[in-house]
């Protein structure tokens, strides 16, 4: 029950937006009470380790569900490689569960894994696969014949082929697809609090905080830094494992 | 609403259809029905307004901003840049700061979801006509071609490819972002699913099956879309 949860006060019915919002609890008052404020410092300061938590199971929340994208995507990817005529089908299919809402992903999980944060974290992977899918193939897609051709000539397997010099030679597409999954997912993941999932989502949609602007600021800004702050993780991960890289760069 | 059976799934979804078709008691309006095909219909409809005016706009700005940068090959870290950023902005704090900062309505909305959906398709523009071969705009300046022509008859058609994936994404965000749009004072699809005490469980689910429909329509149309703006000779390449 979303609305007896965050206790959203309700207008009439089909006037949602008009006036739900309007109620304040007392928590938020304060340096607040005063009208036309935009971003409240002090209640900032002193709030600010409330957000940890959430932040916390929002930064969970979006690692496990992209490594469990990643996971799945991978293998479809080597499945589509192998077989190609796997290929289109599971680019449209991946792409059908990137173009449905977040929002109504988590609501049709409802009824098969309920409320809660397994809800959220399969919509979640379900929204990164086809971005890894594709990023992973693109990437196998653009290692030059003439690597493998050298791979083979050394004698090399065709398993050998693609684990030892295509695989390697694709991370940077593949973690330039993990990159845009893991920001993106953690700006969907705040929607995660209207399937109580928790995450930064609920220090916006709770109970007088829609109408308190230095919350939902707050938790945004956090969300964005989470989101560049594994963007930037996954950066330095693809320099450390790609060393001929920047062996390249220098030569 | 737990239950991993078939037997209970098929309960909840097929709740979920009656609620679409059929009007039905609400626990809080006083003996009001709720649901029904009229008013799924008009808060559908309401949905598809507020995405296709605010996707049109979007387009409108980004596209020809997109090919003005990629033609002069200008530009590029701010709108690979945009592009970027803009992906971890999370569409909950925006719309919950438009209602409580800016205020409620249909046209403060359709500006928001427009900024929201312009970054993807100024990026996508940009370098699906930075991609055309430079041989190709080569020739066509040796063949007398005005700048103008270049972009409208070589790199245009060629980038169209970019320039539909973009607005396919935008289309993605814009649509789901449009379900939360009851927050800013919008009644869409998502009202159903925000007020599970009024519209119930029947109703939550229901919003969210039109609401996966609608953003499936979107994708389909828009796909087609791309087929039939990407000219013959492309398509033939591509097999």
């Amino acid at each position: 029950m979303i609305g007896a949860l965050v206790g959203m006060p309700l207008a009439a019915v089909g006037e949602v937006g008009e006036g739900f919002f309007k109620e304040r609890s007392v928590e938020t008052l304060g340096c607040v009470a005063r009208s036309s404020h935009l971003f409240c410092g002090e209640w900032a300061r002193e709030h600010l380790h409330e957000f940890a938590t959430p932040a916390l199971e929002q930064l969970e929340m979006v690692v496990i569900s992209v490594l469990i994208g990643f996971a799945v995507a991978f293998l479809l990817a080597l499945l589509a490689r192998r077989f190609r005529y796997l290929e289109p089908p599971l680019l449209a299919g991946t792409g059908i569960l990137f173009a449905i809402p977040s929002v109504a992903f988590f609501i049709l999980l409802l009824p098969i894994t309920g409320r809660g944060r397994e809800t959220a974290i399969v919509a979640l992977s379900a929204y990164t696969l086809q971005i890894i899918y594709r990023n992973v193939l693109v990437g196998l897609h653009n290692v030059p014949e003439s690597a493998k051709d050298a791979a083979r000539g050394m004698g090399l397997t065709n398993r050998q082929i693609l684990w030892k010099v295509e695989i390697p030679l694709a991370i940077p597409e593949i973690v330039a697809g993990l990159r845009v999954a893991v920001v993106s997912t953690m700006a969907i993941a705040t929607l995660a609090v209207l399937v109580n999932a928790g995450g930064l989502g609920a220090k916006i949609y709770g109970r007088g905080l829609l109408t308190f602007p230095t919350t939902i600021i707050l938790a945004g800004v956090i969300a964005i830094v989470l989101a560049l702050l594994l963007d930037a993780v996954l950066l330095a991960v693809q320099r450390l494992i790609t060393p001929w890289r920047r062996a390249e760069a220098a030569a | 609403m737990n239950g991993l059976l078939p037997h209970s799934l098929l309960a909840d979804f097929g709740g979920a259809f009656e609620f679409i078709f059929q009007k039905q008691v609400s626990n809080v309006t006083g003996g009001h029905k709720v649901g029904g095909f009229g008013k799924v219909a008009e808060l559908a409809l309401t949905q598809i307004e507020l995405s296709v005016v605010s996707l049109t706009v979007a387009i409108l700005v980004a596209v020809p901003i997109g090919l003005y940068f990629g033609h002069r090959g200008t530009g590029e870290a701010l709108a690979i840049g945009l592009g970027n950023a803009s992906r971890a902005v999370p569409e909950l704090a925006v719309i919950a700061l438009l209602a409580a900062v800016v205020g409620v309505g249909f046209e403060t909305l359709t500006v928001t979801l427009a900024l929201l959906g312009i970054p993807p398709i100024l990026t996508n523009t940009f370098t699906g006509i930075r991609q055309v071969d430079r041989a190709s705009v080569e020739a066509a300046r040796g063949i007398g071609m005005t700048e103008f022509e270049i972009l409208r008859k070589v790199e245009l058609p060629m980038a169209v490819p970019g320039v539909m994936s973009g607005v396919r994404t935008s289309s993605i965000n814009v649509i789901a972002t449009a379900t939360i749009a009851p927050l800013a004072g919008v009644v869409t699809l998502g009202a159903f699913i925000l007020n599970e005490n009024v519209y119930g469980p029947n109703g939550v689910l229901a919003g969210a099956i039109v609401t996966a429909i609608v953003a499936l329509i979107f994708e389909f149309a828009l796909a087609g879309l791309q087929r039939r703006l990407t000219s013959k000779g492309l398509r033939l390449q591509a097999q």
